[in-house]
């Protein structure tokens, strides 16, 4: 049950535990107590809102970077990693495979503002060999919603 | 002077009524901002990757006709399909042919096995083209009452009540359109028993096959002895989302598709080759967008059910498809009266039961393959509605 309920949420996180119960067979209070449970033990992190900016006008840049770092003993790439995850404007962090090691998505209000992170705080962490920085220039898909204004298909009033 | 006595339409196409209530799907089409309950095919668009096969079979100037049974490709992975999901064999060259929805597969049935005059036994109420394809074979539909006390199944002994020696056919749709029934397997036993025992084929519309919730589909030529018995007419645009492709299938015996091909090639030559590239990409990798469709589609179901009942519109549990059938009784109404009241009163498009049949009197068809929103905010309209009309 806890699965559908997750499923049903990540959808749509405003569901509310009525909603949900009607399109499960839990009841409602069920519902809510698995709920309070999943964000207790963390299952569930947080509800967001995922947010087309550029209709609102508000600018705002994203960059992605690519950094290579030293491993270092006992810790391997957990310790950097954690130091560079600290910081707010590192909005996700993975390690990765391939020619680099830490995959780091910042976002900023300017350019000057990420340049000024990626200058002043992770190039010069101890251990971080080199960093690329591709700043984003559009972005058509967040999160599994595609953001442009898709074109609404009409269906037949009445089909039979 | 003109001594024309016949009219300048055939008599046959003269013995089929238009819908009744066309004027109330023109009432329907000319109301603005309505929500509607009154489609019958999905709300997704075709998972992409299905659309992005036949985008690219036309990039590759794949434009021509295709063999008429069907595409030797798309026929083998129908022959796989119907393996894997219900354990037949169909001979890919002579058991199977594709065609254009299975709108054309029961014309085709119908034509193919119908002398003037023969019966077809079937539900009241069903989909609307199975007494109308019956009568423009030349055929004559008879009615068998199915009632919600019964989950609208239709009872073995209620069709052999019927036969007589001109009886050819027992047509069936389940899950069916409109009710959302599901014949459950004991029941469908019963009725092939009755199909052997007086010889009768069974012609089964199996589009909402795998639309079900909390209970499984039993495909008719999987029963004992009923395969070479059945044609068994499935297609893509429930289960795939894929209405407007017009593409389904017949499979039944070498007899049987030998006669629907006759006639398939010279009215319709093939399915549109196009929609065949993008039914082999459905078949290969489909699966999993029809389980995630399945999940989705029970949700609302739920939603819809409940919703229903607590309104006061008692509805039995529809197990299939993506219709719900509820009772209109309560506020005297006939199933018309409501779904235009409803329309003009609230601005919700409901399909009035009586289009599928007299049984479908007193009931109403509420589809449940649109958004939560606009199916919670149509409940609410109905229920105001029906605290008004309460008799």
């Amino acid at each position: 049950m806890l699965k559908e309920i997750l499923k049903i949420l990540e959808k749509d996180a405003k569901a509310t535990p009525k909603q949900i119960s009607t399109m499960t067979d839990a009841s409602a209070e069920e519902v809510s107590k698995l709920i309070k449970k999943a964000e207790a033990d963390h299952t569930i992190l947080k509800y967001k809102t995922i947010v087309n900016w550029d209709k609102v006008g508000d600018e705002q840049v994203s960059a992605i970077i690519e950094v290579k770092i030293a491993p270092q003993r006992d810790v391997g790439f957990d310790a950097i990693a954690e130091r560079i995850y600290r910081f707010p404007q590192a909005r996700s962090v993975y390690l990765l495979s391939g020619t680099y090691d830490l995959l780091v998505m910042v976002t900023g209000k300017t350019m000057h503002e990420v340049a000024e992170f990626v200058t002043t705080k992770l190039a010069p962490i101890e251990g971080v060999n080199e960093t690329t920085t591709h700043f984003m220039l559009k972005r058509y898909k967040e999160d599994g919603e595609i953001l442009g204004d898709s074109g609404e298909t009409k269906r037949q009033p009445v089909i039979l | 002077m003109s001594t024309r006595v016949k009219g300048i339409t055939s008599q046959i196409v003269n013995k089929i009524t238009p819908s009744g209530i066309r004027r109330f799907f023109d009432l329907v089409a000319s109301t603005e901002g309505a929500i509607s309950l009154g489609v019958g095919e999905p709300d997704f668009a075709t998972p992409w990757h299905i659309r992005e096969a036949a985008i690219y079979s036309l990039e590759k100037g794949q434009t021509m006709y295709t063999s008429n049974l069907g595409m030797p490709e798309l026929r083998r992975e129908l022959a796989r399909h119907l393996k894997k999901s219900h354990g037949l064999d169909y001979d890919p060259e002579t058991e199977l042919l594709v065609t254009v929805g299975v709108s054309e597969g029961v014309d085709l049935a119908c034509r193919a096995i119908l002398d003037p005059d023969d019966e077809v036994i079937m539900p009241d109420p069903c989909y609307v083209s199975y007494n109308s394809c019956t009568i423009l074979a030349g055929g004559k539909p008879v009615m068998v009452p199915t009632s919600e006390k019964n989950n609208f199944e239709i009872g073995a002994a209620d069709i052999e009540a019927q036969i007589n020696d001109k009886t050819k056919a027992i047509m069936l749709g389940y899950p069916a359109n409109p009710t959302g029934a599901v014949m459950p397997r004991d029941k469908l036993e019963q009725v092939a028993e009755v199909a052997r025992r007086h010889n009768l084929l069974i012609i089964s519309d199996e589009i909402y096959g795998s639309l079900v919730y909390g209970t499984e589909h039993t495909c008719v030529a999987t029963l004992p002895r009923m395969k070479d018995n059945t044609v068994l007419l499935g297609g893509f645009s429930k289960a795939y989302a894929m209405t407007g492709w017009r593409l389904g299938y017949a499979a039944a015996s070498r007899e049987v598709i030998a006669a629907m091909f006759k006639i398939h090639q010279y009215s319709i030559m093939c399915a549109p080759t196009m929609a065949q590239f993008a039914a082999i990409e459905a078949l290969k990798a489909g699966e999993d967008d029809v389980t995630a469709m399945v999940e989705d589609y029970n949700r609302r179901r739920l939603v819809m059910l409940k919703g229903l009942n607590k309104i006061g519109l008692h509805c039995f549990e529809p197990k299939g498809a993506f219709y719900a059938f509820p009772s209109i009784k309560g506020t005297g109404l006939t199933s018309e009266e409501f779904a235009e009241k409803l329309l003009m009163e609230e601005k919700v498009a409901v399909v009035p039961g009586e289009a599928f049949g007299q049984c479908g009197q007193g009931y109403v068809r509420c589809c449940y393959a649109t958004s939560l929103e606009d199916i919670e905010e149509a409940l609410s309209r109905m229920g105001r509605f029906v605290g008004r009309h309460r008799k």
